[in-house]
């Protein structure tokens, strides 16, 4: 393989050198020298038919005017792109096109480029054609395709593009390359395959759209590689093709490139597969698949999306028409016995809820309708979004069956036929129809269990047990998400953390075994130079360079002030250029950096790197986001984005000249932890990280631990609830790293993550202890009703004392003939209008439980929806199957409770039978809901930590940060973030313990950087600060001046645009560095 | 005043609408070229001073997203 002899040649009066063998289109684009093309294709062979891309030879063998695509350079070779005589052919070339092709728009764009409106000449007769002859489509099915189906066929002005003989191609192999490569449009695949070409279906967009073979698969995919589509690429099917590999200039594809095995030694497994969507197609009769405006609810989510198919605008596929009218569909593919899954997907109602909101927001005007059976609210704050989106955004919630779908031939409608709960049948026509699919496992996971040997429930998701939730059948290996059971997002959360802590107590042992420290060079002192800036201006490959002009920017850059060096790379992130970077900071005693490229979001922290390695402090870098917010977003306009890339630069310099080192500070990190409630929630925290190696200290209100597990007597998944708290408390209160406080109180609780310090009042004693983190897990307490005859009989009692009696076996409760339960005591009432989420549950327990005891009872639970979400619809049904009446009630119409002579008696109307009924039972049970303790609200002053409107203490983020406080270093567990189930509580519980130990499992950590700081000698002790800060974080020290602790501190700024002498300031985003950027913000040249 | 194109001056918050601003970037949504945004921490550190300034230095309108 010898060197390429080297060719001098000469374009536009620029010499350069070319390989042997280069064209002068080629030549020309390594000066950057554009030339308009048409026939051209990068990786075909030349053809030189449109004759756009002449250029004139001036000196060399042959003078004159030459297709610049095809003339092959040669020594000495001189060529002019630009001349009269060169503009002059293009010109009549594009005048000839532009009466061939007079609506192409390619032809128009190209045309404007020349500088041409309008062709001189006129046609004998109007022409449609598109077609210009180019032979691009000839040449890719010929020479990529290796196929050869269509060629030009008949001569002069007959001439066109064909398969032999004008018929459908017998070899045709429907890839689309023709179509797809055609710059005019001019290609219908259809009249030449015999086959019906099928759009690849884009699996993110749920097949509403179609995608290329090579693709990202989502917008925000990490890593954000594109990939190639094995099954449809030509290549893979044909060995053809391998067009993509010309195009791309990092050389990144890899045809060759095999799955490889790689073998990890670990010590515990978390299994997190997630789940699939039901099929639709198994419920034939809602039409999914054949009619087009029925719609999955992940297809309906694609809609909504800003990044999908139709950006956000609400259209149906059918017509591309806004809808007037959607309906909804719950249910589908849950609770239902006829495909197998009986259980409740849990989810479906609210995203529902969340969809028709959207819709409705997204569409004014929309009637939003949801088909329901119970409508399952059950989550934090999610009763008050139901009842919001029925009352602010007109959502309207039919109470049906769906008996039939049909789709209108002329509309596309959709006809829907349903039956309302008292029997009358009625029909309405709908634009769109959403089915709200349930959740199944992956198949492929069912597989995976299989092999690893755990158990399954009889749907295929991971069995867990009440006590133990998260833990498989098999000793290390965990489950957390929707593969436990369906779930929503913070309870995934929750579990997800939960799986994390078991797998580090597991390997407590050997944490941080494996993690090695990265050592840097000593920071150089820069604080006595001037400053001398470097501008690394970057192509990103084609991503930047197609739309601005890099060297151009770059040279702009260098004539900014206290510019020292600017260059332009093509890939500025790549490892080359880093160790570029570094030797140029040496080179030119650099001590700024700017780089102008990508995003600062996805690449600082990589150049700051970069900054360490080569000795500099890290905060002495800028970016200019010339991709993502430029040359991304302004393809089309060249010029400009040109421009507004020179301003980013001139920006981004005047900020880097005022940059200062920042030296963050290292802080010692106290190893322990404060867990607040010695309830099940609290014993398992403390227990939790205890068992991965740290102090808890557990601090009780009572004098006994348990909580309210100690009222509870069974679950349903016949668990001992007796057996598992005593043993829990052994545990807890046997372990040597757990130190446990009963009766007490927190007088006072300061400092700040990392370093906490809390005084603790026990009977005749106050101690103070130092802690890292605070686990809240202050619990609830049940309801005292005041409603339905309460306290004015025995025998109406609260779930919770009917299970103590159920426990105890008494009598006369076995003998009970009938006993009547009302749900929603307490909870979803005008009072009290969260839902408290396990009462339906409870109810069903008890019911059950009694009914065991005494088959013969008569049981009637009154109820308004009956949420028994996820395996608990499974109790649901066996109680109805052995007799238990359930009987629904509205709102408005509550049951009317009378104790007379000691005998309870019950009116209430049934929405089913459309009259009055009357019930005697011997028994009147109250699903009382749990509700937040009433010192909740002087604990939360004490602690600073905020509570929803209900009075539930109130998290980060409710999808996200489930487990977390605003507050850095607080979280919480348990009822006192909402109600829940003791799994669940269980699961939040050991969730904190990981939370709390991303913390202090470090000994010290880097404080500061990018906080405000206070000016002392300024500080007039205002209190502005102190009032402003959304953290509680600055302070008025015994000197009388704010102070804001750097550990503590979040860097919003909010006390710096609020302080009235301008004492505070952020660092690295101080006003003088904002100025800057804003006083230079457009380029003031053209104003003169 | 017809072909009248603002200069709009963006201060984004680094943690909503400067990601915002990316994601424009990764759907190739097109947008006025005249758009310069500058990152905040958060817009809670902007200050009156900021604004003007930001006239000054040639925009006729500020937007502040966070």
């Amino acid at each position: 393989m010898g060197l390429k002899r080297m060719v001098n040649i000469t374009i536009d009066g620029k010499k350069l050198e070319v390989e042997e063998g280069t064209t002068i289109l080629q030549a020309a684009e390594k000066l950057r020298i554009k030339i308009p093309t048409l026939c051209y294709y990068k990786a075909l062979s030349p053809q030189g038919a449109c004759r756009l891309c002449v250029v004139e030879i001036v000196g060399g063998p042959r003078k004159g005017l030459s297709a610049s695509c095809s003339y092959v350079v040669e020594e000495g070779l001189e060529v002019k792109t630009n001349s009269d005589r060169v503009i002059k052919a293009r010109k009549l070339v594009i005048e000839l096109l532009l009466l061939r092709c007079p609506d192409v728009p390619k032809i128009k764009e190209l045309a404007e480029e020349i500088g041409i409106d309008r062709s001189r000449y006129e046609r004998f007769q109007p022409n449609e054609e598109k077609c210009v002859l180019c032979g691009l489509c000839v040449r890719v099915c010929q020479e990529l395709m290796g196929v050869g189906a269509i060629n030009f066929i008949n001569r002069g002005s007959s001439r066109i593009v064909s398969p032999p003989f004008g018929e459908h191609s017998s070899i045709c192999v429907t890839c689309g390359a023709c179509e797809m490569i055609c710059p005019t449009g001019a290609i219908n695949l259809e009249k030449f395959s015999k086959n019906k070409p099928l759009p690849i279906s884009s699996v993110f967009d749920e097949g509403l759209v179609s995608r290329p073979s090579i693709y990202s698969p989502f917008p925000q995919a990490v890593p954000k590689t594109p990939v190639i589509d094995r099954t449809t690429c030509m290549h893979f099917l044909n060995y053809a093709c391998k067009a993509c590999e010309s195009f791309c200039e990092a050389k990144a594809i890899k045809y060759k490139q095999e799955d490889e095995i790689y073998e990890v030694d670990v010590g515990a497994i978390i299994l997190t597969p997630g789940f699939e969507k039901f099929n639709p197609q198994l419920k034939d009769e809602y039409g999914h698949g054949r009619m087009k405006n029925v719609l999955t609810s992940i297809q309906f989510e694609r809609v909504l999306s800003s990044s999908g198919p139709y950006q956000s605008h609400v259209i149906r596929p059918s017509d591309h028409k806004e809808p007037k009218k959607i309906a909804w569909i719950q249910c589908v593919g849950s609770r239902d016995s006829l495909c197998g899954n009986e259980y409740c997907s849990s989810v479906c109602c609210m995203y529902a809820t969340k969809e028709a909101i959207m819709a409705v927001d997204h569409v004014p005007g929309l009637e939003a309708s949801i088909f329901y059976n119970d409508i399952r609210a059950f989550g934090k704050g999610f009763e008050f979004y139901y009842e919001s989106a029925k009352n602010n955004y007109g959502v309207r919630y039919v109470k049906g069956i769906i008996s039939g779908i049909k789709e209108l031939q002329q509309s596309g409608n959709l006809l829907l036929t349903y039956t309302l709960d008292n029997g009358e049948i009625k029909e309405e026509e709908f634009d769109i129809v959403v089915l709200s699919v349930g959740l199944v496992p992956h198949p492929e996971i069912v597989e995976l269990a299989k092999m690893i040997g755990i158990n399954v429930n009889r749907f295929g998701f991971c069995q867990t047990q009440t006590f133990t939730p998260n833990q498989t059948s098999r000793p290390g290996i965990y489950v957390a998400g929707a593969y436990e059971a369906p779930m929503d997002i913070p309870e995934t959360v929750m579990g997800s953390s939960s799986a994390a802590a078991l797998a580090g107590e597991l390997l407590s042992e050997v944490r941080g075994s494996l993690v090695r420290e990265k050592t840097y060079p000593q920071e150089r002192d820069i604080s006595k130079e001037e400053p001398r800036v470097g501008v690394f201006v970057c192509r990103c490959g084609t991503n930047i360079a197609r739309v601005v002009d890099v060297p151009s920017v770059a040279d702009y850059a260098k004539t900014l002030p206290f510019v020292a060096y600017a260059e332009e790379n093509l890939y500025t992130c790549s490892t080359d250029t880093q160790l570029k970077i570094i030797n140029a900071l040496k080179e030119h005693q650099l001590n700024r950096v700017v780089v102008a490229s990508c995003s600062p979001r996805t690449h600082e922290p990589l150049f700051q790197d970069t900054l360490r390695e080569a000795g500099l402090n890290k905060y002495l870098f800028e970016m200019a986001n010339i991709r993502d917010q430029c040359s991304w977003v302004h393809a089309a306009n060249p010029k400009q984005a040109t421009e507004k890339a020179n301003d980013l630069v001139r920006m981004a310099v005047a900020r880097a000249t005022r940059l200062e080192p920042i030296h963050e500070i290292l802080m010692d990190i106290n190893q322990s932890a404060l867990i607040i409630g010695g309830g099940v929630s609290g014993m398992t925290a403390a227990l939790s990280l205890a068992e991965q190696g740290f102090d808890a200290y557990l601090i009780e209100k009572e004098k006994e631990l348990g909580g309210n597990l100690r009222n509870i007597f069974y679950t349903l998944d016949g668990q001992d609830p007796k057996s598992f708290l005593e043993n829990l408390i052994d545990k807890v209160k046997g372990h040597p790293k757990i130190k446990i406080f009963t009766e007490a109180e927190i007088e006072e609780l300061s400092g700040f993550v990392g370093k906490f310090k809390t005084r603790i009042r026990t009977p005749g004693k106050e101690e103070e202890i130092a802690h890292g983190v605070v686990i809240l897990a202050t619990g609830a307490q049940q309801y005292h009703p005041t409603e339905y005859g309460h306290g004015s009989s025995d025998n109406i009692l609260t779930q919770l004392s009917f299970e103590e009696k159920l426990a105890q076996g008494e009598e006369n409760v076995k003998t009970a003939r009938k006993v009547v339960m009302i749900q929603c005591v307490g909870s979803r009432d005008e009072k009290h209008p969260f839902c408290s989420r396990i009462c339906c549950t409870e109810a069903i327990k008890n019911a059950l439980k009694l009914k065991e005891m005494n088959p013969e009872v008569t049981i009637y639970i009154l109820y308004r929806d009956i949420r028994t979400y996820g395996f608990n619809e499974l109790y649901y049904k066996e109680a109805r199957e052995k007799g238990v009446v359930f009987v629904r009630y509205e709102v408005d119409r509550k049951p009317v409770v009378n104790v007379e002579d000691g005998k309870i008696k019950i009116k209430m109307f049934d929405e089913i039978l459309n009259r009055e009924i009357l019930l005697n039972p011997d028994y009147l049970i109250l699903s009382a809901g749990i509700h937040p303790r009433p010192d909740c609200e002087e604990l939360a002053a004490k602690l600073k930590l905020p509570l929803n409107a209900d009075k539930f203490f109130l998290e980060a983020h409710m999808k996200l940060r489930p487990l977390d406080f605003s507050n850095e270093g607080f979280f919480m567990a348990g009822l006192a973030h909402s109600p829940k189930f003791i799994n669940e509580s269980i699961a939040q519980a050991r969730g904190t313990a990981a939370r709390a130990v991303t913390i202090i499992s470090q000994n010290k950590r880097y404080v500061g950087g990018a906080v405000s700081v206070v000016d002392q000698d300024q500080c007039a002790a205002c209190l502005t600060c102190v009032r402003e800060c959304p953290f509680h974080v600055p302070a008025i020290t015994e000197e009388g001046v704010a102070y804001i602790e750097p550990a503590a501190c979040q860097g919003c700024g909010i006390c710096a645009s609020a302080c009235p002498r301008k004492a505070i300031d952020v660092q690295h985003y101080k006003d003088n560095q904002i100025i800057a950027e804003c006083e230079i913000l457009f380029d003031q040249r053209e104003a003169g | 005043m017809t072909d009248f194109e603002p200069k709009v001056v963006a201060f984004c918050c680094n943690y909503c609408a400067y990601t915002a601003a990316d994601l424009a970037g990764s759907m190739r949504l097109e947008y006025s070229p005249y758009v310069r945004i500058i990152k905040l921490q958060c817009t809670g550190k902007l200050d009156i001073l900021h604004l003007l300034k930001a006239f000054e230095g040639g925009a006729d309108a500020v937007f502040v997203a966070g």
